[in-house]
């Protein structure tokens, strides 16, 4: 069996329209990204059946959901996917309980009673089971919601914005929830968002949607730092990188980061060796300098080759750096780049003032 | 009360129950087709499904008479199927009750399954529910506060009815007479006090349930 999506769709929304064709890993969190109105829940409708394209050509794990060609489409209902709105659309008249067991009642999880109480546990739904969803929170209606999708037993999650109607406060209320989730899910996520920070918490590999086209897909790691992206002109730009924790410095209260190229040192992260840990380099928290610097407080100085470079915005440059193999971004001045005669293939040093941890 | 009285009451309930029974199987599927069709000859059937609130009842009495006396197109089919007519008969009266009462059920529910939020409906074809299956599970228990209205004032409004009754139903006693032209005959020979009884029972009936109506909806609307 192969594992994966493939898709193609087509479909006119209002001013523009979706033309998309492109591939979904068969696991991990996929993020599709993109302003508002671009196409990505359009997308995130047509994979899973409430919308239907043409011509439309949709394989999920060698199986064939909907092809406009032969006539072959699968309704929501047969697919097998768990689908998140992006405010709940839990049953009104239901309780917590029965919204839990609607899709798990109809599938063939419900021979399996024990599914039940780990997701109910999982999502800490236990003191919610009796309630209507009239007096939920926002973010537990969402913690519902995503254990309704969970207990439908899907081979695909499908994911609407899950957080974007949610303040802070709730917002980082589920987060750790779709982590754990991502963690410990066998199965495929596709994760509609708008949303940089989100995007970096929980997305492994990014479709990146503009004017209902595809403007780039692929790892999240590599596009974080490709120049021609949209996202490297955001003022958070930067690279995101997926680390190893090498060692604990109880004296100093550091932890040592490994990754391919070598080691970073940040402050005292509370997880055992060995855990993996998604960190973000920005772009502004990067200096570069030429010769290896004197002694100096900031800990991070990699040794570097300029790859290439562009303008970004007035007197602004942002500068890509392969520190061996591990892409960097660096914003600096038009001036210190003159000053500096930074040409691509040039030996540079980096030196980062800060590592973000994207905990 | 009059033998007669207790006839014609009878009569009465007897056809507002039958007729709305009749009424809550026909009007659920067309006003979940209105509710949820983008087809362009939808305000055509939504126009001809309201036609009797503005038609003077004698005027929907009259086609019908046309349409159902023994040489009319309904009534010639009925009397070569069953051998009887459908003029002046009680078939004849739940026919035309249920016409004649077909908006009061319709518009409640139509209402009612507009209010529906798409995602809820979306979400139950994405949980493996088919057509039929979310609409029992999940669009009609949502629209239960609309099920009460359309049914009771169906039920009501077809107890009130005079004109329809008396163009094709006519006014034999046992058989189509109901309280409205019972009320109507008290008058013509002068019984003012037999014609008060009945008056006086319909008007409080129909205020209990309009109250009762508007108590329900207001429960309907605290609770969303």
């Amino acid at each position: 069996m192969t594992s994966g999506i493939t898709f193609r769709f087509q479909l006119p929304l209002g001013t523009f329209a979706l033309d998309v064709e492109g591939s979904i890993p068969g696991t991990g969190v996929t993020a599709l990204f993109g302003r508002s109105g671009c196409g990505k829940t359009c997308l995130l409708r047509c994979l899973a059946g409430l919308e239907r394209a043409d011509p439309a050509q949709l394989t999920v794990n060698g199986v064939c959901w909907h092809d406009s060609a032969r006539g072959i489409f699968l309704p929501p209902g047969q697919r097998g996917i768990g689908y998140v709105f992006q405010e709940g659309a839990l049953f009104p008249h239901l309780r917590v309980r029965a919204n839990l067991a609607f899709g798990f009642r109809r599938s063939a999880l419900f021979r399996r009673p024990e599914r039940f109480r780990q997701v109910v546990e999982l999502l800490q739904l236990g003191p919610l089971l009796e309630r209507l969803p009239a007096n939920l929170s926002g973010g537990e209606k969402q913690r519902v919601a995503i254990g309704r999708a969970l207990l439908n037993d899907p081979h695909l999650l499908l994911m609407d914005e899950p957080l974007a109607a949610l303040d802070r406060g709730h917002k980082r209320e589920i987060l750790p929830f779709l982590e754990s989730l991502h963690q410990q899910a066998e199965i495929p996520i596709v994760y509609v968002t708008h949303d940089p920070a989100e995007l970096v918490r929980i997305a492994d590999h990014l479709i990146l949607l503009d004017q209902g086209k595809i403007a780039a897909q692929g790892l999240l790691t590599e596009l974080s730092t490709r120049l021609d992206l949209p996202m490297a002109r955001e003022s958070d730009a930067g690279a995101v990188i997926d680390t190893r924790i090498l060692s604990h410095d109880d004296r100093f209260h550091l932890s040592t980061l490994g990754f391919p190229g070598g080691e970073l040192i940040v402050s005292w992260i509370d997880r055992p060796v060995g855990s993996q840990v998604r960190i973000r380099i920005h772009a502004k928290d990067i200096s570069l300098v030429l010769s290896p610097p004197g002694p100096s407080s900031i800990l991070n100085v990699l040794p570097a080759v300029v790859k290439d470079m562009a303008v970004h915005g007035r007197g602004r440059m942002i500068v890509r750096l392969d520190c061996r193999g591990l892409l960097l971004l660096a914003r600096i001045t038009e001036k210190s780049c003159e000053r500096l005669r930074l040409t691509p293939g040039m030996a540079v040093y980096a030196q980062i003032k800060s590592v973000a941890l994207t905990l | 009360m009059m033998t007669d009285d207790i006839t014609a009451l009878w009569v009465t309930l007897r056809l507002a129950l039958v007729s709305t029974v009749i009424l809550l199987l026909i009007g659920t599927p067309i006003a979940w087709w209105l509710a949820r069709s983008r087809a362009p000859f939808k305000i055509l059937v939504e126009a001809l499904v309201a036609l009797p609130l503005v038609l003077p009842p004698t005027v929907l009495g009259f086609y019908l008479l046309l349409l159902l006396s023994a040489d009319g197109p309904a009534g010639g089919f009925w009397h070569t199927l069953t051998g009887t007519g459908l003029a002046f008969t009680f078939t004849g009266l739940v026919i035309g009750s249920v016409l004649y009462s077909l908006p009061f059920v319709v518009q409640p529910l139509q209402n009612a399954f507009a209010a529906i939020d798409e995602p809820v409906l979306e979400a139950a074809s994405t949980l493996r529910a088919g057509g039929m299956d979310r609409f029992f599970s999940v669009a009609l228990p949502l629209a239960r506060s609309g099920l009460l209205t359309a049914t009771t004032l169906g039920f009501a409004h077809t107890i009130g009815e005079f004109g329809v009754v008396l163009m094709i139903g006519g006014n034999i006693p046992g058989k189509t007479q109901v309280l409205s032209i019972a009320i109507y005959d008290h008058v013509e020979s002068l019984q003012y006090a037999q014609a008060h009884i009945l008056s006086a029972g319909l008007l409080a009936f129909s205020f209990i349930i309009l109250v009762l109506v508007y108590r329900m909806n207001t429960r309907a609307g605290a609770r969303s």
